[in-house]
């Protein structure tokens, strides 16, 4: 069995002494998407920000066998992290193409791979991204960390308040994305869960309460209830 | 007719000076929210040691002006960075300390400065042109108003082709905007800091060598009072706004100087009404980002 990429053990973190993680444990593997989830409030961005270095935190969080956790984040995400926040975080007041080059780390930006996967930022390159439509702007925060070659991709909200045409690139493109680096997703919309997720880690009150196969938990409507307080509509699609 | 123009080209001068020390301040404050007392030593140091290297150099000419100019960004740059280096960079997110350190390294610099060059003002030479006058529509311009309106504009131009042209001018404007983004896409910020300080110092340096000849001395105060105005014209234009910084410069000169021939000498006091009135009208200052 392959080396987890990612391993986060009793990690914990604050905002403003406000304890938002604790002593949250689980791993990533080095293939397909491991998608975190819970309830709304529950830290799972938290523990995102707390994987690197955005908060402050403790515990340990090793990346490719490698302890991370006494690093600052911009030396986390060189190590090859790609990170694609929550509300997208576009630099509103840069073009599309300055967003983009900001983003590039190295002299082998991968600009191929983001003008095949979001054509229309090709041809947006010019214009500011603050003036984006909301999809447009998830395309650039996607194309920022894609642009990229990563070891592991932490991919935070992506299809939030999205049209559900733009809920499908922004999928596809991630399934796109997943076949070549491992992604940890946080994710709300259980389709696109059940479409590119192999594994779950459920956080409730800001630690683990489930880790398994998605299908274990997407297949068991008590399970959904009782950790995400939610109906899914998909199970009850594919039952009938 | 004359009058106005004399006095819209002379608050054109005085704003500029108010733009070099202001665009750091505004560029220091948008990145690293570092409200920085200390910017008026960078000016006044700079300002001295551009005029001792000056006069001894050539005084009262060209070739000396230009020296001191030389000196006095390079001075300036260096103490910003160092003081950025060794002080402020330990103390980011921490406001309250980064004020008591700023205002504490202003105070002391300020009694050093009179320790060494006394307290009284020392006056200075200029080349002869920019002691004469240019009639233009009847009004007789002090020459030295053109030099200091060129060297603001040579420094907009140059600060914003730095922004916009080079990749640690990308780094600061996406960090202007949001500094934990940029962090987050790998990028050591806080080299841009060190950066951001040296230019911002070195505005003020030449703005300190520029304010000797504007007001035909040196002395240990010239930054503090230069500072306030700046301040002024920093939230007036909005934090963070180099755009802003500039507009306001002008404004704040122009305005200035006509409460003060117009208004008996009130030019001060219409300044600060001007800033209450912003404040309460547009919090955020004319080109500054919704918090």
């Amino acid at each position: 069995m392959t080396e987890p990429i990612l391993v986060v053990d009793r990690l914990s973190g604050r905002i403003a002494g406000q304890q938002v993680v604790e002593d949250v444990s689980f791993d990533v593997p080095a293939l397909g998407v491991t998608a975190l989830l819970g309830r709304n409030g529950v830290g799972k961005t938290s523990t995102i920000k707390s994987i690197l270095g955005l908060i402050e935190r403790t515990g340990e969080v090793r990346l490719a066998g490698t302890r991370v956790d006494r690093l600052p984040t911009h030396r986390i995400v060189q190590r090859g992290v790609g990170y694609v926040p929550e509300d997208r975080e576009v630099f509103g007041a840069l073009t599309v193409g300055e967003n983009l080059r900001l983003a590039e780390r190295d002299d082998r930006p991968r600009r191929d791979l983001v003008e095949r996967l979001f054509p229309d930022l090709v041809e947006r390159r010019a214009q500011r991204a603050g003036t984006l439509s909301g999809g447009q702007q998830q395309m650039v925060s996607l194309a920022r960390a894609l642009v990229n070659e990563n070891r592991l991709l932490l991919v935070d909200e992506p299809t939030k308040g999205l049209a559900p045409r733009i809920v499908d690139e922004v999928a596809a493109a991630l399934a796109e994305a997943a076949k070549t680096v491992p992604i940890l997703l946080v994710e709300q919309n259980l389709h696109v869960v059940r479409a590119l997720a192999e594994r779950v880690v459920v956080l409730s009150g800001g630690r683990v309460v489930f880790t398994g196969s998605a299908s274990d938990l997407l297949d068991d409507d008590d399970r959904i209830r009782r950790y995400l307080g939610v109906h899914d509509a998909t199970s009850e699609g594919r039952s009938r | 007719m004359s009058t106005l123009l004399l006095l819209i080209i002379t608050g054109l001068g005085l704003g500029a000076l108010y733009f070099l020390v202001a665009s750091g301040l505004s560029l220091i404050y948008g990145l690293m929210g570092v409200l920085n007392f200390a910017h008026g030593s960078f000016l006044t140091i700079s300002a001295f040691l551009g005029w001792e290297v000056g006069r001894r150099v050539s005084d009262g000419t060209w070739a000396g002006l230009a020296i001191s100019a030389v000196v006095g960004m390079l001075v300036g740059a260096v103490v910003a960075a160092a003081t950025e280096y060794l002080l402020i960079r330990r103390l980011y997110e921490r406001h309250i300390e980064q004020a008591l350190v700023t205002v504490g390294l202003a105070l002391a610099s300020v009694a050093l400065f009179e320790g060494i060059w006394g307290t009284d003002p020392i006056y200075t030479q200029k080349p002869e042109w920019l002691g004469q006058t240019t009639e233009i529509l009847g009004a007789k311009i002090p020459n030295d108003r053109f030099l200091l309106i060129a060297c603001a504009a040579l420094v907009l131009g140059g600060i914003v082709l730095f922004l916009q042209r080079t990749r640690y001018g990308l780094i600061i404007r996406a960090g202007v905007e949001n500094r934990s983004m940029v962090t987050a896409l790998g990028i050591d910020v806080r080299r841009s800091f060190t950066i951001v300080f040296a230019i911002g110092g070195a505005a003020a340096g030449l703005g300190g060598v520029l304010a000797s000849v504007y007001y035909g001395y040196v002395s240990a105060h010239l930054g503090s009072v230069l500072l306030i105005f700046a301040f002024i014209v920093t939230v007036i234009g909005g934090l963070g706004s180099l755009t802003g910084a500039a507009i306001a410069s002008v404004l704040v000169a122009v305005l200035q100087q006509f409460a003060n021939y117009y208004l008996g000498g009130t030019g001060d006091l219409v300044v600060v009404i001007a800033l209450a009135a912003v404040l309460l009208v547009r919090p955020r200052g004319l080109m500054g980002k919704v918090a």
